[in-house]
């Protein structure tokens, strides 16, 4: 062993014997609780919804440059494309709003048992789908 | 791993740490995360209700909508939040998954430029549309 990280790794069973470790089993193995789920997908929305700001600069610099550029930006939103793009794009706000309103409740110090934990897993999974499809009714009903 | 595991080496876990400690910032970073991310919860809600209601609306519509001082501003919070927030959120990414420490220093940059040259298009913009 070369890394003193390694080192650790290094312990005496009850007989005395020097063992490696074991190490607890990773990602793969566990059975996924759905604050596993939520935790990743807080992150994975999250560099989605980075992307999707490309959308919105694009629109925003279409909507200072001139009406054709406009118009190009607004039939590309409107497409089967665009449109699927905004779906993704308002779940993913929906979601990463929601999980972020409970790492904020965390940060508060309060819901980190795991009864709690699930139930609040759960209310995000419901709020999400909940909003993106009042979102969708009432926007397609305007639009 | 083959045999009985030993160590060869003399280098304490201490002597190895030293000069790798806290950068002494991170408190800052949380904070700014947590303070940005409790601004574009009611930001991002009327970003929603504002695309909704701009919804197929022409270009001077939008203009129009733009000009007034309310959404301007609500605009442009949003979008300062929105890519500081975003410059953050890549960052933990990038530090927590990316090893290689080429890649992670090139990854780090192009999170941090990336966001602010956006940001700043998307500030004039919005400027250049109201005004």
């Amino acid at each position: 062993m070369k890394d003193v990280r390694e080192a650790l790794m290094v312990a005496r069973n009850t007989d005395g014997k020097l063992v490696r470790r074991p190490l607890s089993p990773h990602v793969q193995i566990y059975r996924w609780p759905i604050s596993m789920a939520l935790s990743i997908l807080h992150r994975v929305t999250g560099v989605a919804l980075g992307v999707g700001t490309l959308l919105l600069t694009w629109w925003l610099v279409a909507a200072a440059t001139s009406d054709a550029a406009f118009a190009t930006a607004q039939w590309f939103i409107g497409s089967a494309l665009g449109l699927l793009l905004l779906f993704g794009w308002s779940f993913a706000l929906f979601f990463h709003l929601y999980s972020g309103v409970r790492h904020l409740i965390w940060d508060a110090g309060v819901g980190f048992d795991s009864p709690t934990y699930n139930v609040t897993g759960w209310a995000v999974v419901i709020a999400t789908g909940v909003s993106t499809v009042l979102v969708w009714v009432i926007g397609l009903a305007v639009w | 791993m083959a045999g009985t595991p030993h160590v060869d080496m003399l280098r304490s876990p201490l002597g190895r740490a030293r000069g790798l400690g806290s950068a002494k910032a991170g408190s800052a970073h949380w904070r700014a995360q947590r303070t940005t991310g409790l601004a574009l919860l009611p930001l991002s809600l009327w970003f929603i209700y504002s695309v909704i209601h701009l919804a197929g609306a022409p270009r001077a519509a939008v203009m129009h909508w733009m000009s007034a001082p309310v959404p301007m501003v609500l605009m442009l919070a949003l979008i300062i939040a929105t890519f500081h927030h975003l410059q953050m959120g890549l960052q933990t990414v990038i530090e927590d998954y990316v090893h290689h420490e080429p890649a992670k220093m090139v990854a780090l940059l192009l999170a941090r430029g990336g966001p602010w040259l956006l940001g700043l298009i998307c500030f004039v913009s919005v400027l250049k549309i109201g005004f």
